[in-house]
């Protein structure tokens, strides 16, 4: 049951992109179609949930009986950094089709602050492994459901008239703000 | 000399990082649910970016070329790691309200884009000054937006009551008032700007 309510809370409630803030970026940067939003979501979410898995581990197994807690920042953002030219690397070995369709979003994916946002995250709220793992799969469902909803709406913003001032980046933030008033309305079922 | 003033207006109007260049999106709408925050979270990011602008500045022609990248993360998250203990230790309240914004400085991409594109090209001193200039147009940007959202949610400005709350839209405050404000404050820019050429 707790692992649904993480769910559901991760996905709708406190949705990353749209209450948290994380990962606008990406958001505002590559959803202008539809292919590579549904690119982007797919990397991240496969970074995501290693970073995680990694990064839980190295808290609880290393920094914390070495007593170096003050070395998160420094140690979750280079094993974020390790890890996608890790992963960039297998996959280009193992999986060909795949690093055509993701290759791209990779190396972007360092410097996205979900990632080592979640990561974050779930040390600060005590997770368990599992709930751990569990809460970036729904963040990474999030962050997708957010960004591809939003490239559908910017595909039809580029066929309206807006007023010059408000061409881009200022009409796609208005829309956003919208979208985040929309999801607003789940924020009483939790 | 008008050449080093140059460098430091350039980062508040001309290359401003919120409004122009569009950088460092996730803090800009994340922290600025008040003036006071938006100015502290504002403050922070400049102070990461003028240290580490001067030590990449001074270290450039020691980093191998190709691991220039990670090297460039570990000093940027070595001065975030200094600036999460002080603020721990001096601010916390600030700390507390910004929460997970000041690790994220890391990944702000102001801080990396701007070791990129001048620090590793230039001389310290002149490092520093654009770290000023990038870090002031930041802290103003994220004021204004602030002030904006404080004044039409809660009617207040940096604290002090201007019109009764019961006349403030709670959604300003909130996540989609963030969205449409910042929306708006880059549509006035671009007005302002076509107008003037």
């Amino acid at each position: 049951m707790s692992y649904l309510l993480i769910c559901i809370t991760a996905i709708f409630v406190n949705n990353i992109v749209l209450s948290q803030f994380l990962g606008i970026c990406p958001f505002l940067g590559i959803s202008k179609k539809m292919d590579t939003a549904l690119g982007m979501s797919a990397a991240v979410a496969f970074v995501m949930v290693l970073a995680t898995l990694i990064t839980y581990l190295l808290q609880y197994y290393v920094l914390d009986p070495l007593g170096i807690g003050y070395l998160q920042t420094i140690g979750f953002i280079l094993v974020i950094a390790f890890l996608v030219q890790v992963v960039e690397i297998v996959l280009k070995k193992t999986a060909p089709t795949l690093y055509r369709a993701l290759g791209v979003f990779l190396p972007l994916i360092t410097t996205n602050c979900t990632i080592l946002g979640v990561a974050i995250m779930v040390i600060q709220k005590h997770y368990n492994l599992l709930e751990s793992v569990v809460f970036a799969i729904a963040t990474a469902i999030g962050f997708a459901l957010a960004l591809i909803l939003f490239a559908g709406i910017r595909e039809q913003l580029e066929l309206s008239d807006i007023p010059k001032a408000m061409k881009g980046t200022p009409i796609a933030l208005i829309a956003a703000g919208i979208l985040a008033m929309a999801f607003m309305g789940f924020s009483g079922i939790v | 000399m008008n050449k080093k003033l140059n460098i430091i207006t350039n980062g508040i109007w001309n290359e401003n990082p919120t409004f122009v260049l569009l950088l460092g999106m996730c803090p800009t709408l994340g922290t600025t649910t008040s003036a006071i925050n938006g100015m502290g979270m504002g403050l922070a990011t400049a102070f990461v970016l003028i240290c580490s602008n001067l030590v990449i500045s001074l270290l450039k022609n020691l980093i191998p070329d190709k691991v220039h990248i990670p090297a460039y993360i570990v000093i940027i998250a070595s001065f975030v790691t200094i600036l999460q203990l002080c603020m721990q230790a001096w601010l916390p309240e600030l700390n507390a309200s910004l929460g997970l914004f000041i690790p994220l400085i890391v990944v702000n991409c102001i801080v990396l884009g701007r070791a990129e594109t001048f620090a590793a090209k230039n001389s310290p001193f002149d490092s520093i000054l654009d770290g000023l200039g990038i870090g002031l147009g930041f802290t103003l940007a994220l004021t204004l937006l602030g002030a904006v959202r404080e004044l039409l949610g809660s009617g207040r400005l940096f604290g002090y009551s201007v019109f009764p709350e019961t006349y403030g839209s709670l959604i300003f405050i909130l996540a989609p008032g963030a969205f449409i404000a910042l929306g708006l404050l880059i549509a006035i820019i671009n007005h302002i700007k076509s107008n003037a050429q």
